[in-house]
């Protein structure tokens, strides 16, 4: 059942419309190749039985004539989306066992218009990480190996389990959501493409919150096409939100494929880092001659406060969390670790429960808020935040329509290669995708190529707020002009469950 | 600025998290490199810059103030470590 694992989302959506294949037939195949996938760790958890309930119910409303946008569809879900009924555990201890009474608006929208869920997909623990080393569960082991190697690589992250299960045809898309990068490092690592819409798109109600003036739901999925059609039934406002915006949800998909002659496309100079990798610079000088042969027009612009968005960002997104993480205290949900009186408790519930990475960050998060220092470190930030979003503000003001950079520094690397005694040596992986979320602005990351070992390296536009539709029709120019790139092998499976050689 | 280790212990007291006297040598270092590194924003000149409130400049949404749920105690004490009744159970608190 391969073939039918190896189809976009688009290819699927119209093969069950013309009733070549069911949403049984389709769903049983993904389930197939999930289970057959386990050495990848992709998936936290498995709803076969969800997945075919669902599955059933569509091929009876294909049947019918009432079929929704995404009917029949099986997708994967990000483990940091609340569904009723089935565990969500942020890939942290301290929420295993968590079974919400409620469902994410963003899932709901997606059941709504008739996709099928397959399974909750493993992230970087609270979605703090660049690797998904971090989760409580083990880390997600990317389908892409370098040429000739069989060293396992990391996905990226946060999203890391959400871009493997896509890059792996797992499902034929995916939710992730993005604080500082978490959806479009790995859509780069990956060789898929992910977009982080402009805050206040979609809504936030029942996922659970890390940073809640950064973090923005959106979709991965194979191509751009797949994902306008995601971020169609994913967006739109929400009364359980007073962040989300009331706007309309354009046809994103109308979008795909529109002319983007005369568009004006900006270069920031300060994303040209001191000893960027020549392969680094040649996919952006591929990127910006593919634009111009579209008929956009390139400009240098400047963005000077580039270099202070990460710092700024260690400061504004610990310090939220460290406030959105103090609900987890034994008492209502999750794990409990008795102790002598109620603080003993609480201290010894979150040491056990949370990983390193995320009790650290709740610690600088407490520094950074304690009296004395909150001036010093949060209000300059909030402040240096205010520059960020002006420079892109100026740059929009000029007549520019979108920004080209590259989405990452690096091509994925090995597990284990970057936990280091430094943990800043990790946070540089989001250099290139932070300011788009301290400004509140929509992201994607579209892949580029191939580098020297094989690896996917993506490129990144960056849109004025709201205007996804702009990013859609420019990335799929970049998708028509890019090498085309064949997705990886089927090394994972155990070759008896090889059906077809791929 | 970087922490010693009685600032660690003070900060992990007040980020209610326990911490062994390894992790503390541990945590003092790590915590020290991250704020080394947000160190360089004291370089920038933010005189006279409004620190950001908002993201998307909007007024905040407001809700008529009506009864939208209720009578759910079940499934609010549903994934209690220790509920008894539609109670949460904790250590006591009050001499």
């Amino acid at each position: 059942m391969n073939d039918l694992t190896n189809l976009t989302l688009a290819d699927a959506r119209d093969g069950l419309k013309a009733r070549k294949f069911s949403s049984r037939e389709l769903t049983e195949a993904h389930l197939a190749a999930i289970a057959a996938a386990r050495p990848l760790n992709a998936f936290l958890k498995e709803t076969p039985d969800r997945a075919l309930a669902m599955a059933t119910a569509s091929d009876e409303r294909l049947a019918r004539g009432e079929a929704g946008t995404l009917e029949g569809l099986p997708l994967g879900i990000k483990d940091l989306y609340c569904t009723e009924g089935v565990e969500t555990t942020a890939a942290s201890r301290i929420l295993q066992g968590f079974v919400p009474p409620y469902e994410s608006t963003v899932t709901s929208q997606l059941w709504r218009d008739g996709a099928v869920m397959l399974g909750k997909l493993n992230l970087d623990e609270f979605a703090m990480g660049s690797s998904n080393e971090t989760s409580a569960f083990g880390p997600v082991v990317s389908p892409w190996r370098r040429n000739g190697s069989d060293a396992k690589l990391v996905p990226g992250g946060s999203s890391g389990g959400s871009a493997a299960a896509v890059a792996a045809r797992l499902c034929l898309g995916a939710t992730a959501t993005d604080t500082g990068g978490s959806i479009r490092q790995p859509a780069a690592f990956t060789g898929t493409v992910g977009i982080k819409p402009t805050y206040g798109r979609c809504s936030r109600w029942g996922t659970v919150a890390f940073a809640s003036s950064l973090d923005q739901a959106g979709p991965i999925a194979r191509n751009v096409r797949d994902a306008a059609i995601l971020l169609r039934s994913m967006a739109g406002p929400d009364a359980k939100d007073s962040t989300s915006v009331d706007r309309p949800v354009p046809d994103y998909e109308a979008a795909v494929g529109r002319s983007t002659k005369g568009k004006k496309i900006g270069i920031p100079r300060e994303y040209r880092l001191d000893g960027m990798s020549s392969e680094i610079e040649a996919l952006w000088q591929s990127g910006i001659a593919w634009l111009r042969d579209a008929g956009a027009e390139i400009v240098d612009v400047s963005l000077p406060h580039t270099k202070h968005a990460l710092p700024a960002y260690y400061i504004v997104a610990p310090a939220e969390a460290s406030s959105n993480l103090a609900r987890y205290d034994g008492v209502r949900y999750g794990l409990r670790v008795p102790g002598k009186d109620v603080l003993e408790m609480y201290e010894r519930t979150r040491a056990g429960g949370f990983g390193r990475e995320v009790r650290r960050r709740i610690m600088i998060g407490t520094y950074v808020l304690s009296a004395g220092y909150y001036d010093a470190y949060y209000v300059r930030a909030q402040k240096v935040r205010t520059l960020i979003k002006r420079d892109f503000e100026e740059a929009f003001g000029q007549g520019v329509d979108a920004i080209l950079t590259p989405a990452t520094p690096s091509a994925a690397f090995a597990i284990g290669e970057k936990i280091s005694a430094d943990p800043v040596e990790m946070y540089l992986n989001d250099i290139f995708t932070v300011t788009v979320n301290m400004a509140g602005l929509p992201g994607i990351a579209v892949p580029g190529g191939l580098d020297k070992d094989g690896l996917p390296l993506g490129l990144q536009l960056i849109g004025r707020p709201f205007e996804e539709e702009m990013l859609f029709a420019l990335a799929q120019v970049i998708e028509d002009a890019a090498p085309k790139v064949e997705w990886p092998q089927r090394w994972w499976q155990p070759v008896d469950k090889m059906i077809y050689p791929t | 600025m970087s922490v010693d280790t009685a600032t660690v212990r003070r900060i992990a007291h007040l980020s209610r998290i326990a911490v062994t006297d390894e992790e503390v040598t541990h945590l003092q270092s790590e915590l020290n490199a991250i704020l080394a590194f947000i160190e360089q924003l004291r370089g920038v000149d933010v005189e006279n810059v409004e620190p950001m409130t908002s993201v998307t400049p909007m007024l905040l949404k407001k809700r008529q103030d009506e009864v939208t749920d209720g009578f759910i105690a079940d499934e609010i004490v549903a994934n209690a470590p220790q509920p008894e009744d539609h109670f949460f159970v904790v250590p006591k608190v009050v001499e």
